[in-house]
C-alpha cells in the first residue's frame, strides 16, 4: 500500500501543478464516499509524461470534481450550495437531502447515452485529443500476436468439434481485444474469474495451446481430469478459475476474493467477466452492491456483445446498457469500445489502480459484437441476419484494426503477418493431434476429489467399480485406464 | 418449548425414572441425576458461540457473515460479543442478499479464507443454494482439486414453533443428496461444540443443520467437551442409549424425542437403542448396520418430510447389507407430507410425537396390531 500512496501523491503534486488543482483531494484510501462527476480530464500530454512505456500501471486517474469539495469519511453527506438555508435540507437516514417543490421524475433513459471511451479508429489511427496508456512494441506485438492466436485457435477447434472430434466449443471471434488487452494490463496476482468467453486471458497468461487441447479432449493431462466439457478451463499458477457453466455466479465470488486480497493486503485485486445477458442474473446485482459496501477491490468486466444466444439486448434490458447500472450501486463506472485494444488496455490500468490503491470496485462496459455463434450447438443466422454478422466479422474486427495501428508504428508487416498465423496453425494441428491420441484420466479418477479425502463409500464403490470392469472387460472402453 | 429431561446411563444401566415425561409440562427444576463426569451444563446457543470464538482465535482466515450477525448478535445471539472481540472485518453484517453473501462467502473460500455463512434459517437457504451446490459443492471436482472451498453455512433448520410453512421446513435429505457436501445435524451442547469446531476446520463444504428450538436447551458437558482443541468426528454417529430390542435412529431435535420414546418403552419391556446421526452426509452407515444386527429391529425417525427423506436412505442402506437380520420390516417416522400448518393444533399433528416413535417401535417389536390387519 505504501508504494500506491507514494506514487499517488507524486502524481497529485505533478497534477496539481500542471493544471492549477483547486480544493483538496484526500488520497486516503477512505476517501471513496460520494462522488460526482467523475471526469478524467488528464491530458494526453500529461498522461503519457505520467506513463512509463513498460506497461506499469501507474497512470492515476483523479477524481476532479467540478465543485470544489472536501470529502470526509463521516456520514455520506450531499453538501449543497443550499446548504445553509435550512428550509431546504432535510435530515433522513442515509443524510441530507435538498428538497424542491417542483414533482420531477427521473426519466427512464438520460438524453444522451453513455460516451464511450475510443482512442483508435475503425482504420487503426490514433483519435485526435486522446488520452491513453502508452505501450511499448514489445507489449504491442505480444497483444497482437496473442489475438491472431486466440482467432486462430477459435477457428481450428470450432472445426475440430465440427469434425466430432470434440463434443463441444465456444468461440471468442470479435472479442479478441477485450481477452487479450484486459489480460495485459493485469498482472498475474490479479484473480481471474470467467464466465466461458475469455481465454484470451489464459492465453496471454501463458496457458500454452496442448494445454488448451487436452482440456477440450478430456485426456490425462486435462487439469481437469476429464471431468467438464470442453472450454471450461482453470489453471491455480495461472490465477484463473475454473469455468463453470452457470452464468453470473462468478460475480460474486470474484467480490468474496477481492475482499479476501483487501483482508491480506495484497497488492493485487479480483477481475470477472461476464456477458450482457449475465447482468440480469441476480447474482450481479447483490454482487455489486456487496462491492461497494464492502469496499472490496474488483474490477467487473461487462462484454457487452448485443447477444445472450438469441436475445438481444432490447429484450435483455432498457437501461442504457450495463455502464449506467454502476451509479446506482455506487460503483464508479466506465464504457469503452471493446473492440479497440489500447482504450481497453489504457482503461484498465486506471480501474486496477483505482480498485487496488481505493480499495474500490470498478465496473467496465466493453461494448462489441459477438461475431461467432454462442457456441457450437447454435446457428445464430435463425435470429440474426447473416450479412450484420459478416460486416462486424471484416469491417469491424478488432484484430485488423490493432494490427493496422502496429503497422503504421513499422512494428508488423505482411510477412510477419503470414508468417505468424501459418506457424500458430501449424502447432495448433500438432496440439490437436498429440491431444486426441492421449489416454484417457484413469477410472480412479471419477472417484477423487469430491471430498479433500475419499470417503468410505467412495472407496468401496471404485473397488467395486474395478472388480466389475475386470470381471466383464468387454462391457467396459479399452482406452481407459485403470 | 420442550422441557427437556436428560439422564445419561452409565454402563449398568438403571431404572431411575422421571416423572411427568409429557412435552408439555415445563419442569422448573430439572430433575435428573448423572453417571457421567461431567460437572457443566451449557445451553447448545453457548456450546455454538463459544466453539465460533475459539475457531475464530485460532485461525484468522476464519471469519463470519450473515445477516444481524454483527450488530444484533446475532439473529438468535448465537454470535454474541463476536463482533465486539473481532471487529468488522471478521464479523460481517451483509446486505439482504442471501445469493449475495453465499457467492461471496464462496469466492473467499475459494480465495483460501473459512466463512461461515450464517441462514437466519434454512429455508432462506433455498434463495441461494446455487451457490451452495454448484458453486461450493461440485468445485473441487469440477476444478479437479484446484479450487477446495472450506466453507461452513450453518443456521436453524427445520420446525420451529408456530411458524408456518416457509419457515419450518426441513433440508437435511437435499442437501445430504449432494455429493461434495458434508451434512452435520448437532443434537446436544457437545454435539455443537465437537460437530462445529470440525466442521470449521474441515477442508470440504459443510453445511450444518443447528435448531431453533434446542438453542435455549441445557446439556451437561464434560471437561474434555470444554477444551479449546475439542473436536468431533465427521461421519461417525453415536449411540445415546444402548439397547437390545429395537434399534431407532433419529437427529438434531428428534434424538431427544427418541429418547424420551425409550423410556417409555422400558416401562413396556421393549429395550431401546438410540442412535443420535451427528453426521447425515456421511452416514454412518456401519454403526446403524451394526445396531440393527443386534437388534434386529429398526424405526428411523426425522421431523422433515418422508418422501426421499433420511428415513428412506437409512432403510435402504440396512435392506442392501443387513437384510437378512431383520426380524420386522423397518418403520419410518417422519413430519406429514403437507406444508407445515400454523395452527398450532395442527401444527402438532404435522410433526412425530413422542408417541408416534413409541407406538412405531411398539409395531416393530409386534406388540401391536399392524394397521393393515385390522379390517
Amino acid at each position: 500500500m505504501a508504494l500506491c500512496m507514494r506514487k499517488s501523491l507524486n502524481l497529485i503534486n505533478l497534477l496539481k501543478s500542471k493544471m492549477g488543482l483547486l480544493g483538496t483531494i484526500n488520497p486516503s484510501p477512505w476517501a471513496s464516499t460520494l462522488s460526482r462527476h467523475h471526469e478524467f480530464p488528464v491530458p494526453a500530454q500529461t498522461a503519457q509524461n505520467l506513463g512509463s512505456s513498460d506497461g506499469d500501471w501507474i497512470v492515476k486517474a483523479i477524481v476532479l470534481s467540478s465543485r470544489r469539495f472536501k470529502w470526509t469519511k463521516a456520514e455520506k453527506q450531499l453538501i449543497s450550495r443550499n446548504d445553509v438555508d435550512d428550509n431546504k435540507v432535510l435530515d433522513f437516514p442515509g443524510g441530507k437531502v435538498s428538497f424542491t417543490p417542483e414533482m420531477r421524475f427521473i426519466p427512464e433513459s438520460p438524453e444522451e447515452r453513455t460516451r464511450c471511451y475510443r482512442v483508435l479508429d475503425g482504420e487503426g489511427q490514433l483519435i485526435i485529443g486522446n488520452n491513453f496508456v502508452q505501450v511499448s512494441k514489445e507489449l504491442a506485438v505480444k497483444m497482437y500476436t496473442d489475438m491472431v492466436t486466440l482467432q486462430t485457435m477459435d477457428t481450428i477447434f470450432y472445426e475440430a468439434q465440427r469434425q466430432g472430434r470434440i463434443s463441444f466449443y465456444l468461440t471468442t471471434i470479435g472479442e479478441e481485444a477485450i481477452n487479450i488487452a484486459t489480460a495485459a494490463a493485469l498482472s498475474i496476482d490479479d484473480h481471474v474469474f470467467p464466465q466461458y468467453r475469455e481465454p484470451g486471458v489464459l492465453l496471454w497468461r501463458g496457458f500454452t495451446l496442448q494445454e488448451f487441447a487436452n482440456q477440450c479432449f478430456g485426456n490425462k493431462f486435462d487439469y481437469g481430469k476429464g471431468r467438464q466439457m470442453p472450454i471450461h478451463y482453470g489453471s491455480n499458477k495461472h490465477n484463473y478459475f475454473t469455468v463453470s457453466s452457470t452464468i453470473a455466479t462468478q460475480i460474486p465470488h470474484a467480490v468474496g476474493a477481492a475482499y479476501s486480497l483487501k483482508m491480506d493486503r495484497k497488492e493485487a485485486c479480483a477481475v470477472t467477466y461476464f456477458g450482457d445477458g449475465g447482468t440480469s442474473e441476480g447474482d450481479f446485482h447483490a454482487a455489486l452492491n456487496f462491492a461497494a459496501v464492502m469496499e472490496a477491490p474488483v474490477i467487473f468486466i461487462c462484454r457487452n456483445n448485443g447477444w445472450a444466444i438469441s436475445t438481444p439486448t432490447s429484450d435483455q434490458f432498457r437501461s442504457d446498457g450495463a455502464v449506467v447500472r454502476g451509479q446506482a450501486y455506487g460503483v464508479r463506472s466506465i464504457r469503452v469500445d471493446g473492440n479497440d485494444a489500447l482504450a481497453i488496455y489504457s482503461a484498465v490500468l486506471a480501474a486496477r489502480e483505482m480498485a487496488i490503491c481505493e480499495h474500490r470496485p470498478i465496473l467496465i462496459e466493453a461494448l462489441t459484437y459477438r461475431v461467432g455463434h454462442h457456441s457450437t450447438s447454435d446457428d445464430s443466422t435463425k435470429y440474426r441476419p447473416i450479412d450484420e454478422i459478416e460486416w462486424w466479422k471484416s469491417a469491424r474486427d478488432p484484430v485488423t484494426r490493432f494490427r493496422k495501428w502496429i503497422e503504421s508504428k513499422r512494428w508488423w508487416s505482411g510477412e510477419a503477418e503470414s508468417e505468424f498465423r501459418s506457424s500458430v496453425r501449424t502447432q495448433l494441428l500438432h496440439a490437436i493431434q498429440v491431444a486426441e491420441k492421449l489416454e484417457k484420466p484413469p477410472v480412479a479418477d471419477i472417484f477423487t476429489d469430491v471430498y479433500d479425502v475419499p470417503p468410505s463409500n467412495l472407496q468401496e464403490q471404485e473397488k467395486l467399480l474395478k472388480e466389475t470392469i475386470k470381471r466383464h472387460p468387454q462391457d467396459y472402453p479399452s482406452d481407459v485406464p485403470s | 418449548m420442550l422441557g427437556v429431561i436428560r439422564r445419561k446411563i452409565g454402563a449398568g444401566g438403571s431404572s431411575l425414572l422421571t416423572s411427568g415425561w409429557s412435552f408439555q409440562s415445563r419442569p422448573a427444576v430439572s430433575a435428573w441425576r448423572s453417571y457421567s463426569s461431567a460437572a457443566k451444563e451449557m445451553t447448545v446457543r453457548d456450546a455454538l458461540n463459544s466453539a465460533l470464538d475459539e475457531e475464530m482465535s485460532a485461525d484468522p482466515k476464519v471469519f463470519l457473515m450473515g445477516e444481524e450477525v454483527g450488530e444484533y448478535q446475532g439473529a438468535y445471539k448465537i454470535s454474541k460479543g463476536l463482533l465486539e472481540k473481532y471487529g468488522p472485518e471478521r464479523v460481517l453484517d451483509t446486505p439482504i442478499t442471501e445469493a449475495g453473501f453465499t457467492g461471496i462467502g464462496v469466492g473467499a473460500a475459494y480465495y483460501g479464507l473459512r466463512p461461515v455463512v450464517e441462514f437466519m434459517t434454512f429455508n432462506f437457504s433455498m434463495q441461494a443454494i446455487d451457490h451452495i451446490i454448484n458453486s461450493a459443492a461440485k468445485s473441487n471436482y469440477m476444478s479437479a482439486g484446484q479450487i477446495s472451498v472450506p466453507i461452513v453455512f450453518r443456521g436453524p433448520n427445520g420446525a420451529a414453533a408456530g411458524v408456518g410453512a416457509q419457515h419450518s421446513h426441513c433440508f437435511a435429505a437435499w442437501f445430504a443428496s449432494c455429493p461434495g457436501l458434508k451434512v452435520l445435524a448437532p443434537y446436544s451442547s457437545e454435539d455443537a461444540r465437537g460437530l462445529l469446531k470440525a466442521a470449521i476446520r474441515d477442508p470440504d463444504p459443510v453445511v450444518f443443520l443447528e435448531n431453533e428450538l434446542l438453542y435455549g436447551e441445557s446439556f451437561p458437558v464434560s471437561a474434555e467437551s470444554l477444551d479449546s482443541s475439542f473436536c468431533l468426528p465427521i461421519g461417525k454417529a453415536k449411540i445415546e442409549r444402548e439397547g437390545k430390542d429395537v434399534t431407532i435412529t433419529a437427529f438434531s431435535k428428534m434424538v431427544g424425542y427418541a429418547l424420551k420414546a425409550a423410556e417409555i418403552l422400558t416401562k413396556e419391556g421393549i429395550s431401546a437403542e438410540v442412535i443420535n446421526l451427528r453426521s447425515i452426509r456421511p452416514l454412518d452407515r456401519s454403526t446403524i448396520n451394526a445396531s440393527v444386527r443386534k437388534t434386529n429391529r429398526l424405526v428411523t425417525v426425522e421431523e422433515g418430510f418422508p418422501q426421499h427423506g433420511v428415513g428412506a436412505e437409512i432403510c435402504t442402506s440396512i435392506v442392501e447389507e443387513s437384510f437378512g437380520y431383520l426380524d420386522a420390516p423397518v418403520e419410518r417416522i417422519a413430519g406429514a407430507d403437507v406444508p407445515m400448518p400454523y395452527a398450532a393444533n395442527l401444527e402438532r399433528l404435522a410433526v412425530p410425537q413422542v408417541e408416534d416413535i413409541v407406538r412405531a417401535a411398539k409395531r416393530a417389536c409386534y406388540r401391536s396390531v399392524p394397521l393393515a390387519a385390522v379390517a
